[in-house]
């Protein structure tokens, strides 16, 4: 092509316009924030350039007359089991550029989805199922420390409970909307989740952008982050929330710290994080303050000192090798909440080459860790929270049986109020109004609506929850936490089937 | 009596003038958009001024004015408002397309039209009267950044 790079000559996406519906009404070319479409006033047509097209398919959504189909080039390489058109496109990338690749959202490459190969119980003859209409159904959680035993006195002929509990969290479902930051993500969408939460009676994470002052308000229904760049970090804000989430890692980018580049750090930003406008956000590694298990013990008691020991503290890690032992330490360090982020993780910005080789899944990392919990007797000292690429009611079962009291919904939920996953949430032009802060872009994200859609998701897995418990015979959700003899294992290995504590299906 | 009128709401428009495609659509001949744009010479207009300035941009229509002066400005008696409604509305073969009503709109609401058998009218939002539902802008925005109350 004509003054352009190979890279570009060899793209993803073709635009296929069918000339005999298009109304010229140029809405595409609007819409379009990676200038795909445009208009020739002369000849009265619309123009597409393809290399541009990244496959989000707002122009298809918003065509009045479908017009319009975003479809793979189908022009082709010589087909290579090893030598992929995502490997081919990074060497021709990178021999123009030298620099690393970037890229959004979650691993999308093709390793085993473990919440694929478990299959869930029903009751038949000898152990009757519950109608989920018809009888009540718990769904409600409680994160926090549980404590060893409980103390029970008399007082005035009355029953008291003598153990002092540590502070909980309530949740109506036992999932929470993911940690996704204020800078990654724009206000509307932080305060349609804030809204749904409390709607719904969960709670959202702010991510490590800090609170916007507008937000405080939905504070019983925020948890607040403390990542390693303490963005928006004041005593304010520790106590705006009801709970505490120290960041350590996520499952994106296991072992290296959140990035906002330099565009998407507008004013608002730039104000609720404290740091310069335009400059990349980068959070350094490990908190410059944490370099062992002591030292997250002091941080994590230091918070509680800070909030008057009035609210939980929770400690994310990414799943990586050890996480059982990491987990257990952290467990004795003080933690109130576990939250495990598997690989499958989203995320605003990340090097591809560590969101999709670093890490490893949630599944696996649930598993072993709460089983370490469970052998080493500390399993009711901490809730475990479980995160990265949860897609539906029936993965949310699958972590809870596998060991987990609540999941964390971030990928999900963004598509409730619009994405397709583009995976180009670092370039800040995110055509849904999401993964954006310019304004004009942020406006398509109605907080109304997007608020409605998030609480429509959640109800209905919400639903479909009470639905699969009602056919374990079980009417209480607590009663399926760890319940790993309720689920069977197809397509594993036995190996795999040891490391998840499941019989095959069939035994 | 106080209208149901058609209020914009510039902090969720995001300029896509679906309004505008919905409001020829169901003004035209056929009531389909295709043939509405492609088959129908000359076009029908959007009642709808759209406004942008970046980032800032919403959609505008009469508002219906509880004393119109379009009305008023009218020479042939073709502007009426409806006792019941409170729509404002022109009827077109009155109409002797002399424009008075286009400059005496406070707001320039008002849109010069040319009909099929080369009439010159004026012509502006009629709030759908006759497609018994919403007004087609309102169900045609997809941001809900325009409200029918």
């Amino acid at each position: 092509m004509l003054f352009r790079p190979v890279s570009q000559a060899f793209y993803e996406f073709y635009v296929k316009r069918d000339k005999d519906r298009c109304i010229q009404c140029r809405v595409c070319e609007r819409q379009c924030s990676y200038e795909v479409h445009s208009y020739d006033a002369k000849e009265n047509v619309m123009n597409a350039d393809h290399p541009k097209c990244v496959g989000c398919r707002r122009c298809e959504y918003m065509c009045p007359t479908d017009a319009l189909k975003i479809t793979l080039n189908e022009s082709t390489f010589r087909p290579n089991e090893l030598w992929t058109n995502f490997h081919r496109m990074a060497i021709i990338k990178q021999r123009e550029t030298g620099g690393i690749l970037l890229t959004g959202m979650g691993n999308d490459k093709p390793y085993k989805i473990f919440w694929d190969h478990l299959l869930i119980d029903a009751c038949q003859v000898t152990n009757p199922s519950i109608d989920p209409l018809r009888e009540p159904m718990e769904l409600r959680t409680y994160l926090g420390s549980k404590p060893d035993k409980l103390e029970l006195e008399e007082k005035k002929g009355k029953l008291k409970l003598k153990t002092k509990i540590t502070p909980q969290l309530k949740l109506e479902y036992p999932i929470m909307f993911g940690a996704m930051s204020y800078g990654a993500i724009n206000l509307n969408v932080h305060m349609a989740m804030a809204i749904a939460a409390k709607e719904l009676g969960i709670l959202y994470n702010t991510g490590e952008g800090g609170l916007h002052k507008s937000l405080y308000e939905y504070g019983p229904w925020t948890i607040v982050q403390c990542a390693s760049g303490r963005f928006g970090v004041h005593a304010e804000y520790l106590n705006a929330g009801a709970a505490i989430e120290i960041k350590i890692g996520q499952g994106a980018k296991p072992g290296i710290g959140g990035h906002l580049p330099g565009e998407k750090v507008t004013k608002p930003i730039s104000e609720t994080r404290m740091i310069p406008e335009g400059s990349d956000a980068l959070s350094p590694a490990p908190h410059h303050d944490i370099y062992s298990i002591e030292d997250l013990r002091q941080l994590i008691y230091a918070l509680k000192e800070a909030t008057d020991y009035t609210k939980p503290v929770s400690v994310k890690i990414a799943a990586v090798h050890n996480s059982a032992a990491i987990a257990s330490g952290i467990a004795r360090a003080g933690a109130d909440i576990i939250v495990i982020d598997g690989f499958r993780g989203g995320t605003g910005a990340s090097p591809t080459i560590i969101r999709d080789h670093v890490g490893i899944p949630a599944e696996l990392a649930l598993a072993a860790v709460d089983q370490r919990l469970r052998n080493e007797g500390i399993r009711n000292s901490v809730s475990i929270v479980v995160s990265g690429g949860i897609r539906g009611s029936a993965d949310v079962l699958k972590a809870i049986a596998l060991g987990a009291d609540a999941v964390y919904i971030g990928t999900a939920a963004l598509q409730a109020v619009g994405c397709t996953v583009c995976q180009r949430c670092y370039t800040g032009k995110c055509p849904w109004g999401i993964a954006t802060n310019d304004p004009y872009l942020a406006k398509r994200v109605n907080p109304e609506i997007a608020a409605e859609q998030l609480v429509n998701l959640v109800r209905a897995w919400g639903h479909e929850i009470q639905e699969i418990l009602g056919a374990l015979g079980i009417n209480a959700i607590e009663s399926l936490r760890g319940n790993r003899l309720r689920l069977r294992g197809i397509g594993l290995t036995d190996r795999e089937m040891e490391i998840l504590g499941v019989l095959p299906a069939g035994e | 009596m106080s209208i149901k009128r058609v209020y914009p709401r510039e902090e969720f428009c995001m300029g896509c003038r679906l309004c505008e495609v919905a409001c020829i659509t169901v003004h035209s001949e056929s009531g389909d958009t295709i043939k509405a744009y492609k088959k129908e010479f000359p076009r029908e207009p959007s009642r709808i001024w759209f406004e942008e300035k970046k980032p800032e941009c919403f959609s505008f229509m009469c508002r219906h004015c509880d004393e119109p002066d379009c009305l008023e400005a009218c020479i042939s008696g073709a502007i009426t408002k409806d006792p019941e409604t409170s729509i404002v509305t022109i009827d077109e073969d009155i109409c002797v397309g002399c424009w008075s009503c286009i400059m005496a709109c406070p707001y320039g609401a008002l849109k010069k039209k040319v009909r099929k058998d080369n009439k010159m009218v004026s012509t502006k939002c009629d709030l759908c009267i006759g497609r018994g539902i919403n007004p087609a802008c309102v169900q045609a925005c997809p941001n809900r950044a325009l409200v029918f109350k």
